[in-house]
Order: structure tokens, then sequence, then C-alpha cells
């Protein structure tokens, strides 16, 4: 990719509101032309981002480019750019016409050139004869072409979209999703595209940008973020998926849900844990087992309108989600297969939790603004700074915040098949990663403990 | 026996038959008798007729104007920065600027007339606006902040977004989008200021007389019909401007006080 190509830079971009970082040094390039998604779910930072772009707001550090020029200081009546705002944010004191020639008029365009552009840009958007109409008597939908016309009729170089089909129904969302295809296909300017909604984002984006807690996640077209997502929170983000705790044997071969299959990952080394993704299309169920690579008991079966979508329950006791056009009854013995490129292996992020802790006295440590007992440890006295290490299933959860040793909220959850792996936001603001079979909701609020001989210490050197 | 809910109204509409209609009814009654009940346009035509009346009236509006245009030219900017989350991060100081209508207007007049006493100012038309204006301002600037503050930020980042400097951002979008609030911030003082006259009592000492002044008078030394009349017209004109209005309609009872 030459330089050229590159529209819009980010360059380790970090932006911190009120204490939380709301984007840990992002990097990112924009090509010219293309439709590029944003994805993440709420708070993620990707609505941070394109107000960077936009210019509403300053990166703390990092540099923000387009063609080439740095543009972090500009503000945003001079950014060559424009945005189609989730609520449209159409002047009600305006009417459509007025609305769209709005920007057209600052500039000082000749009144002239002005009709006929405006005129042009509603052709565009199928909304020819509405010039007078008072825009709070437009529907969403309509309201939402005007918002879409007043962005485009300033022929930007770059068009944001913030959420901008969000406050519709669905039926009109995906005529909008097509229309707003059409357009970017037919002026050949960049599309920057912020949405939650991960089907929305397959089906519009050229390349798609996963964020999460401020960090970009994968970079990449539709079919690769699908097919090959390269961690658990992508896989997990992405589509419907069975995500699993697995063993890297050797290459191409790999350990889960206590079998061994063949794939065609390498590089893992040997033994060495990973998350395996299996999407529920790619496991092929027959009502007979020989052959099988591993058997089960259908347990559900629900009718998707063009697929069954069903539960298993393993023989070696793990719970898959499998989705296939042919119905297996519920009680019913099934036998599976899972080819080998089906498989998507990815390294794991953490194997434990890993945190930076102090000695309080010789068998007390603190972390996460909490302090634990861990019993005696030779060479460790109070006020040395230690390195925590917990397993994941070695914190235990409590229904009532105050039985805690501190206290947390349920950030996120995800089933491994045979257990939940949660990821707890605590109330220092850390993040503690638990592993338990028991069912929480996303929100609750915990006690958490941790017996003193799970707490794993070393010595750390500050300097 | 249950009781119809429409049936609640009722109370509320004795209360209105009392103290408002009937009220009205009777000004109506006696700005149209003479002194014997007679009916009459008399009173009406003395004051088309007396040059003293016409005079006072003329500088009730002018001061009732004049007073408006203060509390707008102080309260807008007042109201906005209020309302400008960046610039007031407090609720504190809204407070602070609404206080004073917690303290009853007399007293607040009272006082203001005292302290001018005191400082030695000699109490005229200056005193009056000064008076008028500290009073009313809260009026002013509630309704306009209570838009500006409801407002919703996408306006005017959208019309930045478009090319507008902060200049033009607030001409073209802030201060039209924030009509509403004028508007009713310009009835909650103008109206009231046509018809005062204690505040002209306390801060002129009575050398400036406003047409809130001569109804009292006339009503206090017995002349009823003649008061009646003028308070009748008054209202008409207050009507009059209340009709400017009605086109906000909506708008006045999103940015009403209270």
């Amino acid at each position: 990719m030459t330089q050229n190509d590159v529209i819009i830079r980010l360059q380790n971009v970090s932006k911190a509101f009120g204490g939380k970082q709301v984007l840990d040094n992002i990097s990112l390039d924009i090509k010219k032309g293309e439709f590029v998604t944003l994805l993440g779910p709420s708070g993620c930072g990707k609505t941070t981002t394109l107000r960077l772009i936009s210019g509403f707001t300053t990166p703390d550090s990092g540099t923000v480019y387009m063609d080439g020029k740095d543009i972090s200081g500009i503000p945003p009546y001079k950014r060559p750019l424009n945005t189609v705002f989730q609520r449209y944010a159409l002047f009600p004191h305006l009417d459509v016409y007025d609305n769209i020639a709005f920007g057209l008029k600052l500039a000082k365009v000749p009144e002239k050139e002005i009709e006929q552009r405006v005129r042009k840009v509603l052709k565009m958007v199928s909304m020819t004869d509405y010039e007078d109409r008072d825009v709070e008597s437009l529907s969403g939908g309509q309201q939402q072409r005007v918002a879409i016309a007043r962005a485009l009729v300033n022929q930007p170089k770059v068009l944001l979209l913030d959420e901008p089909l969000s406050a519709l129904d669905h039926k009109m969302r995906q005529d909008m999703q097509i229309e707003l295809k059409e357009m970017h296909q037919k002026l050949g300017i960049t599309f920057i595209y912020v949405t939650h909604d991960q089907e929305e984002a397959l089906t519009l984006s050229d390349t798609i940008v996963v964020m999460n807690e401020g960090k970009i996640q994968q970079i990449g077209t539709p079919a690769d973020i699908y097919n090959e997502p390269v961690n658990s929170f992508v896989a997990d983000f992405i589509g419907e998926s069975n995500i699993l705790n697995g063993t890297m044997i050797e290459d191409r071969k790999v350990n889960f849900i206590g079998h061994d299959f063949p794939c065609v990952d390498e590089g893992f080394g040997t033994n060495n844990p990973v998350d395996v993704v299996i999407r529920p299309e790619d496991i092929y169920i027959m009502s007979h087992t020989e052959n099988a690579q591993f058997t089960g008991k259908v347990t559900s079966c629900i009718f998707k309108g063009v697929h069954y979508e069903m539960l298993v329950d393993t023989d070696s006791g793990y719970e898959l989600m499998i989705q296939d056009y042919n119905a297996f009854e519920p009680g019913s013995e099934v036998g599976m297969i899972i080819k080998p490129v089906d498989i998507q292996v990815m390294r794991k992020e953490r194997l434990c939790n890993t945190l930076e802790g102090v000695m309080t006295d010789d068998s007390h440590v603190e972390f996460l603004d909490g302090e634990f007992e861990c019993g005696a440890k030779a060479g460790l006295e109070g006020g040395d700074p230690v390195t925590v290490e917990i397993a994941f299933d070695a914190v235990e959860l409590l229904d009532h915040q105050e039985e805690g040793q501190i206290a947390g909220e349920v950030h996120s959850i995800l089933y491994k098949g045979d257990h939940y792996h949660l990821i707890i936001l605590t109330e220092s603001g850390g993040y503690l990663y638990v592993d338990t079979q028991d069912i929480w909701d996303k929100g609750d609020l915990v006690g958490i403990t941790i017996k003193p001989s799970d707490i794993k210490l070393s010595k750390r050197n500050d300097n | 026996m249950t009781i119809k809910r429409s049936s609640w109204s009722i109370p509320y509409l004795i209360f209105l038959l009392i103290f408002v209609v009937l009220p009205l009814v009777l000004i109506a009654i006696y700005a149209f008798q003479d002194g014997e009940g007679g009916f009459t346009f008399e009173n009406i035509a003395r004051f088309f007729t007396d040059q003293d009346s016409l005079s006072t009236f003329a500088l009730s509006l002018e001061v009732a104007i004049e007073n408006t245009a203060i509390c707008l030219l102080l309260g807008y900017p007042a109201a906005y920065i209020l309302a400008r989350k960046d610039l007031n991060r407090s609720a504190v100081t809204v407070i602070l600027f609404i206080l004073p209508m917690w303290i009853n207007a007399l007293m607040r007049t009272l006082a203001t007339a005292e302290l001018f006493n005191v400082m030695g100012v000699t109490l005229g038309k200056g005193t009056l606006l000064f008076g008028m204006a500290y009073d009313y301002l809260p009026f002013m600037i509630y309704p306009i902040y209570n838009t500006l503050n409801k407002m919703d930020k996408s306006y005017s980042e959208a019309a930045e977004d478009l090319g507008a400097t902060p200049g033009q951002v607030f001409r073209k979008v802030t201060l039209p989008l924030s009509m509403p609030g004028i508007t009713s911030g310009i009835m909650m003082v103008f109206m009231p200021t046509v018809s005062t006259f204690a505040i002209s009592e306390f801060l002129t000492n009575n050398k400036i007389k406003l047409f809130g002044t001569i109804i009292q008078e006339n009503i206090n030394s017995s002349m009823w019909n003649y008061g009646a009349a003028l308070a009748l017209i008054m209202l008409v004109i207050i009507g009059i401007t209340t009709l400017f209005n009605d086109e906000d309609e909506a708008g006045k009872a999103e940015g009403g006080l209270i």
C-alpha cells in the first residue's frame, strides 16, 4: 500500500475521559474510497474514534492525519469531511431544502448552484418534492435520508456515519443498508461507519475494525473476521460460535472437548493451552455414530427459518451449538465430525490473572484496592512490590458485594462448553478473569474472595 | 356511589369562577358604569382624552420595553454561560441566579431603595430601571436557560460539522432554536412591568408615575369606575401582546417558568 492511498491515518492515539482510558494507543490506516466499519460493543471507543476524525474530540496523545497532513488541532468546521449523526440532528427551524443547503450557504456557493446541487442530492436519496417540508413532519427513514443528503451535498472527501440506522425498524434498516452500499459504490468516497451491529458491519463493509475496551482487536475483510477471528472476543462478538479451551498437542493436532482433532494450524508450540473456535454450521452432525470423531446426545432443537439450531451434550460432558438443515430430535444419539480447516485455533490472551500488588506485612498482600491474606512467604515482607498470580478458577464469586474481600460487577460472559469465563470489573477499576460453573448475568454485583493458598506471589523489581 | 372522574375538576371550576371570572366581570361592569350605576362609555373616553393618563401610559410602555431590553441583554449571555457545561459545571450557580425569586419582590425593592438612600443616589428613572431589572432578571434568565439546557448538543455539532464557525453556529442555530425561551422570557418580564406600581413608588419616591400607579391611586381614592376602566384597558393591551406569542405556544410551555 502506498502512502497516497491512505486518506485517514490515526497514529498511536490515546484518549481518556475522567480518568477512564477510552482509547488506548490506537493506530489505523483508512484507504481512499474504502467502506470502513468501526465495530464493537458500547463503550469500546468506536464513537470516540469517529469524533477524533471529525474533530469534536482531540487526542490526549498521538496524531490524526488526513491526506498526510496532521489535522489533530484543526477544528471540525475546517475539516473537509461531514457526519451523519446518530439521531440525524436535522435543524428543526429549517425546512428540508434549507437543512441541506446549510453547508453550501456557509461556503458562499452561488444560489443557482446551491439549488442544482440540493435537487440532485434529493434525487439521489429519493426525496424529490420534499424541499419545502418541515423536517419534524418526516418519518424516521425520511429524516435519515435528509441527514445523508445534508452531508453528501458538500461533496466531502470522507463521510462519517455514527450508528445512522440504529433508530430505524428492522425492515427499513435493511433497505437503507442496500441504499448506503449503492451510494458508496456510486460516489466512490470514503465511508467511515460506526455500529454495534455485527450483521450490519458484515453486510456493508470492505474493511471491519473490531474494537473492545479502547483497543483494536482485529482489522480485516468481513470474511477474514468471520472465518479467522484472532481472539475469543472477536469470535464471540461476530456471529454465533462455540469457544472452547484446548491444548495444542503439536503442529496440526489440537485437543479439545476431550478428543484430539487434526487441524491446519502450526506454530503454537507443543502442549500449549489455546482457545478453539468452531462455528455452529461447521460441525457435521449425523444419526449414526460409526466414523464419527465424537458422539453426543441432542438436548434441544429449534427451527430458525432456514436451519435448525441444536444443543448437543458430547460424550465428554461439553455442550456444543450446532446448526444444520436437518432436524435431530432431542434425546437422539448423534455422531459428529469437524473438518480440520473449520477449526480456528487462537493463542490465549492470558492464562491466569496477573496483577501488581504490594505486601502490607509478611502475610498480607494488597491488590485491586483490597487486602488479602496470603500466608507467610519466605523472602517477602511489608512494603515489597509483588506480582500476584491467581488461576481463573481460584476466584470465588459471592452473591453479596459486602461478603467479599473486594467488590465488582460482571462485565462480560463467555460460555466455553462446560463452564463460563467471566470478566469482572472490580471497584478499583481493574479486571479479574474468572472461570465458574455458576450462572451469572451481565451487570450482576458480586463480592470476590480468594483463598490464601490460591494467591501466588513473586517479588517484582520496579527498576 | 362512585364519583365520576370528570367531577374532580368541580372545585377548581368553582375557584376559577370566584377568583378569576367574577372579578373580571366586575371590572368590566364597573368600567362601564357612572357614579350612579348607569351605563356609560365616559370612563373609557376619559382615558383617551386625558393627556396625563395617555402620557403615563406611554411612559409605562417605554419603561417596560426598556426594562425588557435590559433584562434580555443581561439575561441571554448569563443563561448561555449557565447552560454551557464547559463554562459552568455547577448547578449552584444556576440556583444563585434564581435565588432572588425566593424572596418577596416588595422586600427586595424596599431594600434596594434603602441601599440607594444610604449611598446618596438620587432616585429617578435610572434607579427605577435598576430596580426593575434586578427584580425581573431571573424571569428572563430561567426560561432561556431552560431552553438552551434542553437543546440537543448535536444541533450545534451538526452546524460546525457543516462548516459553521462558532459565531455562525450561534447565529444560525443556537439563537433561532432558543427563540421559544426568549419569547417566554419577554412575556414574563414585559407583562408584569407594565402593571407594576410598587417599584416606581419606592424607587422614585413617586416622582415617576406608571400606569399601575394611577390605577392604584384611583382605586384607593374610591374612584372605582375610572380605575376599573384603566385596568380593563391594560388587560386588553396585555392580551394583545400575548397574541404575538400565540404561534410559539408549544415552545412557551417548554420554556415556561416554575
